[in-house]
């Protein structure tokens, strides 16, 4: 008969609370089976384990449930303690009474009937649990990095830092992300550009790093430890290993009305383009939608300018296939389009400009050298108004329900900028919270108000519009209670930031998982910030949330350091619970080869005995080190021969048995 | 009424929650006849989750409310100030509707001085 | 005769995947979101782990309602689980109706691991609708009642 022990845990209050803990006790002492019934306040504590690790050894116990929080938190915690005591770990189930019980109910004769029939649960699963063993799987010793902005910058060049070779897919034609386009950074006020460029010199010079820009993550497969990765690198129309980057090709090209990205379609760029000067490959692209040549047929300038003979008109997408064994997210994030938000005359007026076009504006390498003008007529504005909280923190279906949390502090910067290099302008701030946490904000912005006089009111616009080439903009202030009509030359909004819209698609390439504004989840919002539920995924900068520069990089770095772990290791250990097919049951009908998502099931021909002789029969096989356990081929197969370690037909049928009794 | 009661009939009445407001202050800034009102619609929705509502009841704002809808459209968390505007014109009605005399208080009235037809007026009066 | 005015407290079996909804039904807890008592979540890797016999069998034993929770399609931990599963599902809900049971005492639904606020409202609602359908007596084996 085997011996089964059951340790109910307290958690504190969070358990006994709502759950009668003893009669819980009592009532799983009456199972069959059970040598051993007993409670304790922290079962996850080190007297707790302790006391589950005696108690093996003591009663030489073939099973342990555990009534505690849910599997997801502690059922590592105790399958490890009682490997200490010589216990198979998969011999321990967890009956999740705590968030599935205790935390949901609140009368204790219901919560109390509920946790007997889980504890139950888990007893009855646990008595035909097997022990098993898990494999191993080997561990390719490169990281892919997908984004090239900061965050994948810092994480790259950490990893690479560490020895391991990286690769980093950038889908603009440069490195540099959306920092590269920014004046100056908070709250230190050091020129972005100053920072960030020694760095991207660094990826670019450094042996371990491989830089794949403009190009595009096209398939992933694999697993943790083994990801198999397809990038597609799209034509540049540019041989790149003879461009030398000398320029005379952007030059000369005649058609030259496209709108600049890089400086928020402020100016105008050539169809043939080197985005900044120093955009890293400092290589040029040919778009082919502005291209008169690739348009017409006619033209060909650059191509007689370039000396080396680099362009290639004819040049098509190739595609790379690396094994990777682990991957980094960090693809970063855009300002959400104001279209919808025509009380602000984002669309309507020129002289409405968001907070990143402003940021050109007065970026000495923008499109106006840095000297401040109205888009609409050249001329200097003398009155400014900044609005917070554009698209931010609402509720309607154009904005987004959270906080972007960087507009506060940039817009301080830019009223403070402004006020520094053009004291005679007059600058407001319309804001509803001003907020400011973090070392050293508190005390910039209030610097922005009383050093530099930049008035703060309370309120938000309702209204603006232009009037005589001016802008009337009609606001609240709440504070003296008036509503403000002020005539200004330059409008700037703050708006909300949302991911890249190509995020999701990668998502889905992963398998990893995104809440409901496409963010990247984690793992756990407090204990695993910079991994993805999806083992081997780690994630980096704005994808999994807004956050500054200073939080970018430094979660950056922790995912470096994850990912350095990983790759540190020779191999991985597999997952346990893994399929397993009946070789004498299997008939050989390939279906669950069919269903299979990892193509971890092969076929073997194999010698049966039978009564008076032999027979080969085709019989399937699993691999265990690509098996994930996600169980989608016991149910395909027809013979019942497929079980899923871990979880069998069996375990689940005898905790449904339990559950209905 | 009891403030909360006359908050949630508000609340019931519009089909909103003033908690939801942020107090950003946009439906007063986006308001065309701000000026022309006592108290102004960002005002109305916060005098409603205080339950300071019996003066915005004997306030002229409540008429001079246009009714056009531009804080509802632009309030960022959906509280929909007119709504509650027009919700308190409506709490104002009503009370005045509640004016007449129960046939129970008018058995107490009689009183031979007293004009039998001034009570049945009484009576009638905001019945229908 | 006695008459038994004891509240039908239906038996809900709730398969969840691993990934997605049972982090879901965690969350619910760690939000204090509520739901029926009557709600006993299983454990599976997968949605796709799901075999349609595994429902009917709930149903022999004495289950009332059966309700499986995976990942929303295309967010599927093992990449295309959740879709064998919808296929299934829908087959069986088809059958499920020549069997004699009513086919809303099975439902599927995705539940992300962020979605707790989701996973108390389904459950809520699940619960209700086996309450008002009633005891499941057409597959019930009383061989298997004590």
């Amino acid at each position: 008969m085997k011996k089964i022990g059951v340790f109910v845990c307290w958690c504190g209050s969070n358990i006994a609370a709502t759950v009668d803990v003893k009669a819980v006790v009592e009532a799983v002492k009456k199972e069959p089976n059970v040598v051993l019934a007993e409670d304790y306040q922290y079962m996850c504590s080190e007297v707790g384990q302790n006391k589950m690790i005696s108690a093996i050894k003591d009663y030489n116990l073939d099973g342990v449930v555990i009534c505690s929080c849910s599997p997801r938190m502690h059922e590592t915690t105790f399958r490890r303690a009682a490997e200490k005591a010589g216990l198979n770990p998969f011999m321990v189930e967890v009956a999740n009474i705590r968030e599935q019980c205790s935390w949901i109910h609140k009368e204790m004769e219901e919560a109390t009937e509920k946790a007997i029939i889980l504890a139950r649960t888990a007893i009855a699963k646990v008595l035909l649990n097997a022990p098993l063993q898990s494999g191993e799987s080997k561990v390719t010793k490169r990281a892919l990095v997908i984004g090239g902005g900061i965050a994948g910058i810092q994480s790259a060049l950490d990893i690479a830092e560490a020895g391991f070779e990286v690769d980093l897919v950038e889908k603009k034609p440069s490195i540099g992300g959306k920092m590269s386009q920014l004046d100056k950074t908070f709250p230190t006020l050091d020129c972005s550009a100053c920072i960030l460029t020694p760095k991207m010199v660094d990826v670019a010079t450094n042996k371990n790093i491989n830089i794949f820009a403009y190009s595009e993550i096209e398939e992933v497969s694999g697993f943790v430890g083994n990801f198999k990765v397809k990038i597609r690198k799209k034509a540049r129309y540019i041989d790149e290993t003879k461009c030398t980057g000398c320029g005379a090709c952007v030059e000369k090209c005649p058609s030259k009305k496209t709108p600049n990205e890089f400086n928020e379609g402020l100016n105008n760029r050539t169809a043939i383009y080197i985005p900044f000067a120093q955009a890293i490959p400092y290589k040029p692209t040919i778009d082919a939608s502005a291209c008169i040549k690739m348009k017409t047929g006619k033209c060909g300038i650059c191509e007689k300018f370039c000396g080396v003979g680099a362009i290639d008109y004819n040049q098509k997408d190739s595609f790379v296939e690396r094994e990777y064994g682990a991957i980094v997210v960090a693809t970063g994030y855009n300002i959400i389009n104001l279209d919808r938000f025509n009380e602000l005359g984002y669309s309507d007026c020129k002289d409405v400009i968001t907070s990143l076009e402003f940021e050109r504006l007065t970026n000495a390498a923008g499109p106006t050298k840095g000297h401040l003008i109205c888009p609409s007529d050249g001329r200097e504005p003398q009155k400014i108004v900044f609005v917070q909280c554009v698209g931010s923190r609402g509720t309607r279906s154009c904005d987004k329900q959270y906080c972007s949390k960087i507009c506060c502090m940039y817009t301080a910067k830019h009223a403070m900028l402004l006020r520094e290099k053009h004291p005679e302008t007059e600058v407001y701030v319309f804001y509803i919270d001003v907020r400011t946490p973090g070392k050293n904000y508190d005390e910039f912005y209030r610097r922005a108000v009383e050093q530099y006089g930049v008035h703060y009111i309370k309120g938000q616009v309702g209204k603006v519009i232009e009037k005589d080439g001016h802008l009337e903009v009609q606001a609240s202030d709440l504070l003296s209670n008036e509503q403000l009509h002020l005539d200004a030359d330059l409008v700037v909004l703050a708006a909300a930031i949302e991911p890249d819209p190509t995020a999701r698609k990668i998502a889905t390439m992963l398998t990893a998982s995104m809440d409901t504004n496409d963010f990247f989840t984690e793992a756990h919002a407090k204990l695993k910030p910079v991994e993805s539920p999806t083992a081997g995924i780690f994630l980096s900068g704005m994808c999994q949330g807004p956050k500054d520069i200073p939080e970018t990089v430094s979660q950056a770095g922790a995912a470096a350091v994850k990912v350095i772990g990983l790759l540190s290791k020779d191999t991985l250990k597999c997952n346990a619970c893994v399929a397993s097919p009946n070789e004498n049951m299997c008939n050989g009908c390939s279906l669950c080869a069919t269903v299979c998502p990892y193509g971890a099931i092969t076929y073997v021909e194999k010698d049966f005995r039978i009564p008076g002789g032999v027979v080969k029969r085709r019989v399937s096989q699993v691999n265990e080190a690509i098996c994930q356990g996600c169980g989608a081929c016991t149910v395909a197969c027809m013979s019942g021969a497929m079980d899923l370690k871990g979880f069998t037909n069996k375990e689940i049928m005898a905790e449904v048995e339990s559950v209905c009794k | 009424m009891e403030k909360t009661e006359m908050r949630e009939q508000i609340e019931r009445m519009t089909g909103v929650s003033v908690r939801k407001c942020m107090k950003c202050g946009k439906c007063s800034a986006t308001c065309p006849n701000y000026d022309a009102m006592e108290f102004h619609p960002h005002q109305f929705v916060a005098m409603v989750d205080n339950g300071d509502i019996e003066r915005l009841m004997e306030s002229k704002s409540i008429y001079t409310c246009l009714s056009c809808m531009a804080c509802v459209e632009r309030c960022p968390r959906q509280v929909e100030p007119a709504k509650i505007i027009e919700a308190v014109k409506l709490l104002k009605i009503r009370q005045q509707g509640a004016n007449h005399l129960t046939p129970e208080q008018v058995a107490t009235m009689i009183d031979p001085e007293l004009p039998a037809q001034a009570l049945t007026s009484a009576f009638r009066k905001y019945r229908k | 005769m006695q008459v038994e005015n004891k509240e039908f407290k239906p038996k809900i079996v709730a398969f969840c995947c691993n990934w997605c909804s049972y982090a879901g039904a965690d969350l619910a807890g760690s939000s204090r979101l509520s739901y029926p008592a009557e709600v006993k979540i299983i454990r599976i890797p997968c949605s796709c782990r799901l075999n349609p016999m595994f429902i009917l069998k709930a149903f022999q034993r004495g289950a009332d309602g059966v309700i499986l929770c995976g990942c929303h399609p295309g967010d599927c931990h093992y990449t295309t689980g959740n879709y064998f599963a919808r296929r299934r599902m829908t087959t069986l809900f088809s059958m499920l109706n020549y069997l004699g049971i009513e086919k809303e005492r099975t439902r599927v639904e995705w539940v992300s691991a962020a979605e707790g606020a989701k996973f108390s409202v389904v459950m809520n609602d699940f619960v209700k609708t086996i309450t008002e359908l009633g005891e499941n007596k057409r597959l019930e084996d009383l061989r298997c009642k004590r």
